[in-house]
C-alpha cells in the first residue's frame, strides 16, 4: 500500500496509522500539523486515523522565517 | 515616561519590535536576540518536515513569554495563504497571522489584491490578520475594509537591508490608515527604524538585519533602543524646523558689549 508523504510515494504496511507512519519516520507528533487529503487533522485523530491507499499527506511543522 | 502600550489583535505590548527567526547560522542564539531586544512577538514560517534529515527545532530557542506571528510565506494566491494559515492555526500557538502573497520572485512583492482576498477571508475566521504589502495607500484601504488588525508596509525589498526607501509612502500610510503601521522588510540598522518610528509608525518588524548581524544579540539591543527611541521621540514631539540660525545661547551680556 502507498501513501503520497510531503510529495514522495511511501511503501506502508495494511492498517498502519497516522501516528504510527510518524513514528516510524521518527517524527514527534507534538510538533507537527497534518493534512489529509487537504483536510487538516486534529492531533487526537492521529492514533485513530488508519491510512488508506493513495492517501495524500503533508506533514508540517514550523521553521525559522521572517 | 507614562506607560506606552501598544494593543495589537486585543494583546497589550510594551515592546514595539517584532523579530523573526529566519537566517540565523544558529538557531539557538535565537533566545538570547529575544532577550536582548526585548521583542515580544516573534514570525516563524511553516514548511514540510524533511524526512531525509532530522533538524533542529525552531520552537526549542523561542522563548515561552513570545507572541508567535506565523507567516504564509510560500504562498503566491490567497486560496494558498489561507490553506497556510489554517495549518499553522492548527499547530495551536495562537490565532495570529501575517499574511504574504508572493509570486514575484525576484524581489518578493507582495500582491495586494490576492493578500486583501486572503485577509478578508481569514479576519472573518476569526484570526488577527497582520499582512505585509506595498506602502500603497490603496492596498492599505481595502485591508482596512478586509478586517486587518494592522497593516505591515515594506521599507525594503525583503532581506536586503536597503533601509526604509519607502519613507514617503509610509508616511501617507501613517497619516490615512486607522490601523497601526508596522513598517516590515528591507530595514537594515537601527537608525532606519527609529526613523520610522520618529514617523510615527506603531512598530517594525526586523528580522534579516539582526540574524546577519556580524554580532546578532547586540543588533537586537540596538534595534530595541532604537525602536524605543523613536517612539519616545514621537511622543514628544520634534521642535520647529527653520531656514536660519537661531542661537540657543542668550544673545545678550556679552563680554565685548558697551
Amino acid at each position: 500500500m502507498t501513501v503520497v508523504l510531503n510529495g514522495k510515494n511511501v511503501d506502508i504496511s495494511e492498517g498502519m496509522t497516522l501516528l504510527g507512519l510518524l513514528e516510524s519516520r521518527g517524527i514527534s507528533s507534538e510538533t507537527v500539523v497534518v493534512e489529509l487529503n487537504r483536510e487538516i487533522l486534529s492531533a487526537d485523530a492521529f492514533v485513530s486515523t488508519i491510512l488508506g491507499d493513495g492517501d495524500l499527506l503533508e506533514v508540517l511543522r514550523f521553521v525559522g522565517g521572517g | 515616561m507614562s506607560e506606552d502600550i501598544f494593543e495589537i489583535g486585543g494583546f497589550k505590548l510594551e515592546s514595539r519590535l517584532f523579530t523573526g527567526t529566519g537566517k540565523y547560522a544558529d538557531d539557538s542564539i535565537i533566545s538570547d536576540v529575544c532577550e536582548a531586544s526585548a521583542s515580544q512577538v516573534i514570525t516563524v514560517a511553516l514548511r514540510r518536515v524533511d524526512l531525509e534529515s532530522g533538524t533542529g527545532n525552531v520552537m526549542d530557542y523561542i522563548p515561552k513569554y513570545m507572541k508567535l506571528l506565523p507567516n504564509t510565506s510560500g504562498a503566491r494566491s490567497a486560496d494558498e495563504a489561507i490553506r497556510i494559515a489554517r495549518l499553522a492555526r492548527a499547530m495551536g500557538c495562537g490565532d495570529w497571522i501575517k499574511i504574504e502573497v508572493i509570486s514575484d520572485n525576484k524581489y518578493l512583492l507582495p500582491d495586494g489584491y490576492e493578500t486583501a482576498k486572503a485577509t478578508e477571508i481569514l479576519a472573518n475566521e476569526g484570526f488577527v490578520v497582520l499582512p505585509y504589502i506595498n506602502a500603497d495607500l490603496y492596498v492599505a484601504r481595502s485591508l482596512v475594509d478586509a478586517g486587518a488588525a494592522a497593516v505591515m508596509p515594506l521599507g525594503a525589498p525583503i532581506g536586503t537591508n536597503r533601509g526604509l526607501k519607502t519613507r514617503e509612502m509610509v508616511r501617507i500610510l501613517i497619516e490615512e490608515i486607522d490601523l497601526p503601521i508596522i513598517v516590515d522588510a528591507g530595514i537594515g540598522n537601527p537608525s532606519e527604524a527609529c526613523e520610522a518610528m520618529e514617523m510615527g509608525a506603531d512598530a517594525c518588524l526586523v528580522n534579516t538585519a539582526i540574524a546577519t548581524a556580524g554580532n546578532p544579540v547586540l543588533m537586537a539591543r540596538a534595534f530595541g533602543r532604537a525602536v524605543r527611541a523613536g517612539r519616545e521621540a514621537y511622543l514628544a514631539g520634534a521642535g520647529a524646523m527653520c531656514r536660519h540660525a537661531k542661537a540657543s545661547s542668550p544673545l545678550t551680556g556679552f563680554l565685548s558689549e558697551d
